[in-house]
């Protein structure tokens, strides 16, 4: 009993720390209707930016600056928010889906110095016996575990409340208006560049606040935790969600980490181990198939964007 | 050293052009960045690797090639097989999606595609790698400055005739012309009782094709392995952009220079990071020359 307690305080960490993620993702795909391909690699970007600036100091390794872990999250969002600066700079004054081609270079090149910056990044290792915050206050990681869950939440619940603030605020109405007529939007003086910039750099900072506190949770970082495949996880998520929703991050991230941790349990324990890679290219596919056939049979999602009606109409 | 260097770059970006081109059509005339067709050339490498597998014996290569008749029976199975594939993926997903208000919905949809497509191939065909034929091909020495396969070769000199073959198509055939039209202004095709249907057809029947012959080429002269598509793409796109999308001899230039900036990395930068030239480049460019090296104006800009 208490192993399955013990396992679904675990889920919950990243359920939460993935919401954190969707509602990144949403504030770009569901309010501004930006394509985000990279996701992994500003999660990831996040993650060792947070690792670098607490991680102690180690001869071999750049970095080791001994930070405080609240102080490294900061550098960690900021990393991530640069990243995308970078690329939204070069991408989103353009066509719409030199986003998506762009970001997804990004991904990639991410993945090549984690893997391959060993001096900064430790390779294929990543960094290991990083501190964990406040981790000495507790007598058992289970301890620490609850006080990461409670920790994670109000983190969680933070960006929840920022974002429905920012959303109901002008500002949000505006990243509305120009996902839907940007012609219009510009034709009342807005920027419609500039909004788009503001709410890709936003989204992936979220995306990186994530990954550092992913960090801080797990203690280390390793290239393992950021494979492709986090992207397509992540997007399934915010779809069977529902876009433009905030609260759809949080139902779409239990409902899709809960199929992937379910139907890879189903894979360790009922397939023999010839045919574990098999496996996981099901998992992958069943990934695959909930993009596409919520896109085709349920667009909305779980939760959709309810509709934006005017006071003052009817 | 430096002329390897350079002729290697050139084979390579002589496969990379040949993606690009079919990729490059696709963008223009459908209007979204396809990500699936990566896995399109890996489905055309391995279609080929089954087609041969069933027809048995190599029946004796074309020497110098490393192959023969067989793979080129193969390789026409494989294109029309993916063919078959887009069009089918075409119906079933992004017809529906295009309809959709967000434009970008259909670009969410190619990249589940995209999964499906790959995780098939490696559940069928295991995630080794694998090669059309085992045998060792004699090197050409080429004035004592570099060495070359005959394979290697082939492939430049069919992308080559490919790359004509399509500009004469584009430029005087009524279904070239209509496909080019389409790309412009879609509406106006249909105005002039031209049938819509058909150029996105077409379109989808040539890119695959194309992507197909990219898949077995790459096959033949590296290796087949599930994810020679998905490694293949950010290369292809950073070409297709570069040489302004829709643009089919711009497409094979930023092959050309894709493949070259490749090869000549090893010069500057640790070969791990090979695989992040093509989005240096597409950032340089992005920043740069957004229309591509001799786009117009009116393609990339909003």
């Amino acid at each position: 009993m208490t192993g399955i307690l013990l396992y679904l305080v675990f889920f919950l960490i990243v359920t939460l720390i993935y919401s954190i993620v969707v509602m990144g993702l949403n504030l770009q795909w569901g309010y501004t209707g930006l394509f985000n391909a990279g996701v992994v690699a500003f999660y990831a970007i996040g993650a060792y930016g947070t690792a670098v600036l607490m991680g102690p100091d180690r001869s071999t390794l750049i970095g080791g600056f001994g930070l405080p872990f609240p102080i490294a999250l900061i550098g960690g969002m900021a990393a991530a928010g640069l990243g995308a600066l970078i690329v939204g700079l070069a991408a989103l004054r353009l066509r719409d889906d030199y986003l998506a081609i762009a970001t997804f270079g990004i991904a990639i090149s991410v993945q090549l110095v984690a893997l391959n910056f060993e001096g900064l990044t430790g390779g294929a290792q990543g960094l290991i016996g990083l501190p964990r915050p406040l981790f000495s206050m507790f007598d058992s990681p289970n301890g620490f575990n609850l006080f990461y869950l409670g920790f994670v939440a109000c983190m969680a619940a933070l960006v929840y409340l920022a974002l429905q603030t920012a959303l109901g605020s002008p500002w949000g109405r505006l990243l509305k208006a120009v996902r839907e007529d940007e012609t219009a939007a510009a034709s009342l003086g807005k920027n419609p560049a500039m909004v788009r910039l503001q709410a890709f750099v936003l989204g992936c900072t979220l995306m990186g606040l994530a990954g550092g506190l992913y960090v801080g949770f797990i203690g280390f970082v390793s290239p393992l935790d950021f494979l492709p495949i986090l992207t397509f996880q992540i997007w399934a998520m915010l779809i069977v969600g529902g876009s433009g929703n905030t609260k759809g991050a949080f139902v779409g991230a239990f409902a899709v980490w809960g199929l992937w941790s379910v139907s890879g349990m189903a894979v360790s324990k009922l397939l023999p181990v010839q045919f574990q890679s098999q496996g996981g290219a099901i998992q992958t596919m069943l990934i695959g198939l909930l993009i596409v056939l919520t896109l085709l049979f349920r667009p909305r999602g779980l939760i959709g964007e309810s509709e934006t009606i005017s006071r003052h109409a009817n | 050293m430096l002329f390897q260097v350079l002729a290697d770059g050139i084979l390579t970006g002589s496969i990379i052009a040949l993606g690009a081109i079919g990729l490059t059509l696709t963008m223009s005339v459908l209007r979204f960045p396809n990500f699936a067709h990566a896995e399109l050339i890996t489905f055309g490498a391995y279609i080929a690797l089954a087609v041969l597998g069933l027809t048995g014996a190599f029946m004796g290569p074309l020497a110098p090639l490393s192959f023969g008749l067989p793979l080129i029976l193969a390789t026409v199975v494989a294109m029309a097989a993916t063919a078959v594939l887009a069009l089918l993926i075409d119906r079933l997903v992004y017809r529906k999606l295009r309809a959709r208000s967000k434009k970008m919905t259909v670009v969410f949809g190619s990249f589940g595609v995209s999964l499906l497509v790959r995780m098939s191939i490696l559940l069928v065909f295991g995630g080794a790698a694998t090669y059309y034929s085992t045998a060792l091909q004699r090197a050409i020495r080429v004035g004592g400055l570099f060495r070359v396969m005959p394979d290697q070769v082939f492939t430049l000199g069919l992308t080559i005739i490919i790359v004509v073959g399509l500009h004469l198509f584009l430029k005087f055939t009524r279904l070239g012309l209509a496909m080019r039209a389409y790309a412009e202004n879609p509406q106006l095709v249909g105005i002039y009782g031209y049938d819509s249907e058909r150029v996105l057809r077409w379109t989808w029947i040539i890119g695959a094709a194309l992507a197909a012959l990219a898949g077995v080429l790459y096959g033949l002269t590296v290796q087949i392995r599930p994810e020679i598509g998905f490694h293949l793409l950010l290369p292809l796109f950073a070409a297709a952009i570069m040489g302004g999308v829709g643009n089919v001899h711009g497409a094979v230039l930023g092959g050309l220079i894709v493949g070259l900036a490749e090869s000549l990395s090893i010069y500057l930068i640790p070969p791990g990071y090979k695989m992040a030239v093509p989005f240096l480049l597409l950032l340089l460019i992005l920043y740069l020359r957004p229309t591509g090296l001799f786009g117009s104006a009116k393609g990339a800009v909003r």
